[in-house]
């Protein structure tokens, strides 16, 4: 058994849980919150698109079902937020059996373009049904979480929070992919047929991983929707879907850990790019997030073109191609003696 | 339901309709050059209304010339995506090409936003004029325009195919690519042509448009969306489907917008669209045992 992920990981909960200790602005920690739900949702997607290799461009449609069933039951019918997330966690399960079970018969485009529609159809739903879900104007008063009697009410205790369930939901998901469940997956995306020919159930597989990356986007809905106390349809929209997808393949499509890399990453490129521009800002070029689509295209047409197994891919080919040279080099140092 | 009513919905559906039906031949185009779905199609639309917007209402050019102008454009604008994007791809995977499309898509709407902004733009109906009676409904003259650019881009459509040697050329590599390569015809060439004339047929469905919906830099995907609805409808890949499939589309939106809710009218065409790729993703024209074996 390979141990490396396992150490990768406990690095990872070090570096986050480390992490406030050097933040002194709190800016930061509603920033990475945020990266922290992107890359909850970026997992299950991961686990869809990287392992099983089924396209979902309509992932943001779960997220907006988790954000919007903690929303309408913890304010209209008084429940409390973990039932809300509960409720949202179920009904994101259904619809993802409804949709799942005809969608997933599709291959390639066609299912891309399935899940795109239903996203879209969901969205427009979330518009349209003021009586609902608040129309355009959204749902406001959302009450935060609490757990055992404290009110994650701090940006560094909601911090800690989403960051302690996004690693339990990565470390499940590492689990997933280490064992029998991920090896067959992998094979579906390898060959159809060749999977289904070694004995395995392909359509229950498929089905069964849609359920869970849509689990996964309802858990990252249901925890923003707590955390900034207000929805609306906007953050919901198709570009949102195309950003997760976004995410996933600039991290590495075949990676647990490309996924996250991605999401954290393009979470944080907002920020990072209003930094650069105030280095910028000497030579008379002022960045405006008006360019942010731009940049985000731009950035997935690059890695897409030149670097398809994403930026972790990169790097490890990268480390691999270093290796060899020092290999090579020290081979050769070898035959000079 | 008095009749009136019920024609006036009916314009209001055709004119929608040719729209899809527009879209929806450029999907055609390139899906049966090259097998893609073009995710940017719904982009081409959005760029072709919105330089028509800029070309007539702020450089006051002719409507003519700025249609001219803008179709070449777009045309330009999808020709460059296939010389830099899909040609240059030497493994292509189909999840690594519906990505690439979805990052032109993204790219072309920043880009959209950065130069005309998020507001939406006017711009003037093509001949001035008021709207005509038609047994009590009313009809726009430039629903008259849109059908008959419609009428003219499906008449020069199939003549292109049909009778011209390129036309030819191209139905051979949708039929089959490597045979077409044995005797002598530059593939290349032909899938850079699809692009090309997709983006162009594109352009005409946004320019014709945009003086009735107006036009904004989002607009394209949901534009593009419903165009793929049309095209699936019709059968992938199916032309003449595509035409009458748009228009049978635009008027169940138009219908159901009146007589169900206008609120969700949006939503029709995507749940027909879905309700298509469960039940028959091979369309409502195709034959049933060419659709057995076609894989989806």
């Amino acid at each position: 058994m390979n141990n490396r992920d396992y150490i990768a990981f406990a690095a990872f909960v070090a570096i986050v849980m480390g992490l406030p200790l050097f933040m002194t602005n709190e800016y930061y920690f509603g920033v990475l919150i945020f990266a922290a739900l992107n890359c909850m949702a970026c997992i299950g997607l991961s686990l869809l698109m990287g392992y099983a290799g089924q396209i979902s461009i309509g992932h943001g449609a779960f997220v907006a079902v988790g954000a919007y069933a903690v929303g309408i039951l913890t304010t209209r019918l008084a429940w409390s937020p973990w039932l809300g997330m509960g409720a949202g966690v179920i009904a994101a399960i259904l619809i993802a059996l409804v949709i799942g079970v005809p969608s997933l018969r599709l291959k390639g485009h066609y299912l891309a373009m399935a899940t795109l529609g239903f996203a879209s159809i969901i969205h427009i739903v979330a518009v349209a049904a003021v009586e609902i879900t608040g129309g355009p104007a959204g749902i406001l008063d959302i009450p935060g979480l609490k757990l055992f009697g404290m009110a994650l009410d701090s940006d560094l205790r909601y911090y800690y929070f989403t960051w302690t369930v996004f690693c339990i939901g990565l470390f499940f998901a590492i689990n997933l992919v280490k064992s029998r469940v991920g090896r067959g997956l992998m094979a579906i995306r390898g060959s159809e047929d060749g999977a289904m020919s070694a004995g395995i159930n392909i359509s229950r597989y498929k089905i069964q991983i849609f359920i869970l990356s849509a689990v996964y986007a309802a858990v990252s809905g249901s925890l923003y929707a707590c955390y900034v106390n207000y929805i609306d349809p906007g953050p919901f929209n198709i570009m949102y879907s195309v950003l997760l997808v976004t995410m996933v393949a600039v991290g590495g499509l075949h990676s647990l850990w490309g996924a996250v890399f991605g999401g954290i990453l393009l979470s944080l490129l907002p920020e990072l790019l209003s930094m650069a521009s105030e280095i910028f800002s000497g030579i008379g070029f002022v960045y405006k997030p008006d360019y942010d689509m731009f940049v985000y295209g731009g950035i997935l047409l690059f890695i897409m073109l030149f670097l398809p197994e994403g930026l972790a891919g990169g790097l490890s080919d990268i480390g691999s191609l270093g290796l060899k040279l020092l290999k090579g080099m020290s081979r050769r140092a070898g035959t000079h003696e | 339901m008095n009749v009136s009513d019920v024609l006036q919905f009916m314009f209001m559906g055709i004119e929608r309709g040719a729209i899809y039906a527009l879209i929806a031949i450029g999907f055609n185009m390139i899906y049966n050059a090259t097998g893609i779905i073009n995710f940017a199609q719904g982009e081409f639309v959005m760029l072709g209304g919105l330089m028509m917007v800029t070309l007539t209402m702020t450089a006051n050019l002719s409507i003519p010339f700025a249609f001219l102008l803008s179709v070449a454009f777009v045309t330009v604008v999808g020709i460059l995506m296939e010389r830099l994007t899909i040609n240059p791809v030497k493994e292509p995977t189909v999840l690594r090409l519906i990505i690439i499309t979805i990052a032109v898509s993204i790219l072309l709407k920043g880009a959209a936003m950065c130069f005309w902004g998020k507001g939406s733009h006017y711009m003037r109906q093509f001949t001035p004029g008021d709207p005509l009676e038609f047994f009590g409904a009313t009809i726009m003259p430039q629903t008259l325009w849109v059908i008959g650019i419609l009428a003219v881009v499906v008449i020069g459509y199939s003549l292109f195919f049909n009778f011209t040697l390129i036309g030819k050329c191209m139905r051979a590599c949708a039929i089959n690519r490597d045979s077409a390569r044995l005797i002598g015809i530059n593939d290349r060439m032909m899938v850079m042509l699809s692009f090309a004339l997709s983006a162009g047929i594109g352009a005409v469905a946004g320019i014709i448009i945009t003086p009735i919906i107006q036009m904004d830099y989002s607009r394209g995907a949901l534009l593009g969306l419903k165009g793929f609805g049309a095209a699936v409808l019709g059968g992938l890949g199916n032309s003449g489907g595509a035409v009458v499939a748009g228009l049978m589309l635009g008027i169940l939106e138009a219908l159901s917008g009146g007589y169900i809710s206008s609120h969700y009218m949006d939503a029709i065409a995507l749940i027909v669209m879905l309700c298509v790729l469960f039940i028959r993703p091979g369309g409502i024209f195709g034959k049933s045992e060419e659709i057995r074996l076609k894989e989806f």
